[in-house]
């Protein structure tokens, strides 16, 4: 499954003692990945910091979720506070990484998510909050649409939830950051080749032929 | 002092057109009773001013109130979770007023607290500059956005004690905020004590800003609840 591969491969960027923000879906899954003696502050947007797993049935509290209200456990050491100092801590550059996913992503560093024009409207949430304000932005998403097209674009089609903002790129075929110049390829994923990350990218690669096989 | 008070007496003071907040966030942390009162009652064309849909799938909590086709406008920054929501806001039946999270909880802050705007960077580069003033503070962009009250605030905390003070238990979501910015408070509680039960150190919403109480559901009724709908839905 390429989410879970791409959850998996999010939770090796998770450092010991971060703070970090998850959004909704496959960057949720990667909390399940965060490597043996890596301990992360895992922040939710809805007012609490030091989160953990699911509680077991019977044990949930009514008050206690996440941001996509899935029922959560505390931690030792854990916070609660009220929404508006939650999004002070995430605008104010408190939160060292976020992971979220998106429809479309571009070689500049931006993200649309919240909005399809004529088709798909959802709001942006906190994911604006979170783009402008965490230090790291990872985007997490699947390289291809449904018809198989890339959602690594030149330039973002749909509206923009942030603007120069993506610092890393995770899907299913590989890993890239965001330069000046474009992006670059920092890994490819078990099975790819630079041939297919062509074939399936739309944004150009500064550094694709490097990984071409000579 | 705040007034005790059954919910329905405290839905009877909103009317036809009232602009009403609810706190909470997504079905979570949400005064139960008192949605599923303005769900029983005939009130219409309200602007519902709250931090997004409600609970995932529509129909739960404030998705009863959009079924009910009770809502004339929502000012909110997330709808996606509820898809009649969706359907009512793209048929122009509702009216949507959408800023991100972070400046939709700063500007109830700003009409609370008695400030003039709320100038954040969020929204920078993004269709937000179309319904948000540019404006340049030591050079520097930033988008400026008006502060948001309401006639009728409805909050959920876990207690009350009869001067209104709140305590929280759990995630106390935007209900301290909502507290602070609208002409009438309504709490709902789990728990209604007395004076000095909520010590000061517990009290999250002073009574000041509390000027009715009603009781909810019970701490343990809603843990079946929430249990309930959680098992449902694959949550847990």
């Amino acid at each position: 499954m390429s989410k879970d591969y791409i959850a998996q491969r999010i939770g090796k960027e998770f450092k010991n003692g971060m703070y970090a923000n998850l959004g909704i879906g496959i960057p949720t899954l990667s909390a399940d990945y965060i490597p043996e003696g890596v301990e992360v502050f895992l922040q939710s947007e809805n007012g609490a910091l030091l989160f953990g797993p699911k509680p077991q049935r019977g044990k949930s509290n009514p008050d206690l979720s996440n941001a996509g209200t899935e029922p959560i456990t505390m931690l030792p050491g854990g916070s609660l506070f009220d929404i508006n100092a939650s999004f002070a801590m995430i605008r104010g550059g408190h939160i060292d990484m976020t992971v979220l996913g998106a429809l479309e992503v571009d070689q500049h560093g931006n993200l649309a998510s919240w909005k399809i024009p004529g088709k798909c409207l959802s709001g942006m949430g906190g994911a604006m909050d979170l783009l402008y304000g965490c230090k790291k932005v990872i985007a997490a998403l699947t390289h291809t649409d449904k018809y198989g097209h890339s959602k690594i674009k030149k330039q973002c089609t749909l509206p923009l939830t942030g603007a120069h903002v993506v610092d890393m790129i995770i899907t299913e075929k590989g890993v890239f950051s965001v330069s000046e110049d474009g992006l670059i390829l920092e890994e490819l994923a078990p099975g790819i080749t630079a041939d297919e990350i062509i074939r399936f990218t739309e944004a150009d690669i500064t550094n694709i032929d490097d990984w071409k096989v000579k | 002092m705040a007034k005790q008070i059954r919910p329905e007496e405290a839905v009877n003071m909103v009317k036809d057109g009232s602009s009403v907040m609810i706190g909470g966030f997504l079905g979570g942390a949400v005064p139960l009773k008192m949605i599923d009162q303005l769900a029983d009652s005939k009130i219409k064309d309200i602007t519902l001013i709250t931090i997004g849909a409600g609970y995932r799938g529509g129909g739960v909590d404030i998705g009863k109130l959009i079924l009910n086709r009770q809502i004339k406008k929502i000012i909110c920054s997330h709808v996606g979770t509820d898809p009649n929501l969706i359907n009512q806001i793209v048929n122009n039946e509702i009216e949507m007023d959408l800023t991100p999270m972070g400046t939709f909880v700063e500007r109830v802050r700003a009409g609370g607290a008695g400030l003039g705007a709320v100038v954040t960077p969020v929204g920078l580069g993004t269709e937000v500059e179309e319904f948000a003033e540019k404006i340049f503070v030591d050079g520097q962009p930033f988008l400026l956005h008006k502060p948001i009250r309401a006639e009728i605030a409805i909050v959920k905390a876990y207690r009350a004690d009869t001067l209104g003070n709140l305590q929280y238990s759990g995630i106390y979501n935007s209900n301290p905020v909502m507290a602070t910015a609208a002409d009438i408070v309504i709490a709902e509680v789990d728990e209604i004590v007395g004076i000095g039960d909520i010590i000061p150190e517990q009290v999250g919403t002073p009574g000041i800003y509390v000027d009715y109480i009603v009781q909810g559901h019970s701490s343990k009724k809603r843990q079946e609840i929430y249990e309930e709908l959680w098992i449902s839905t694959n949550k847990l």
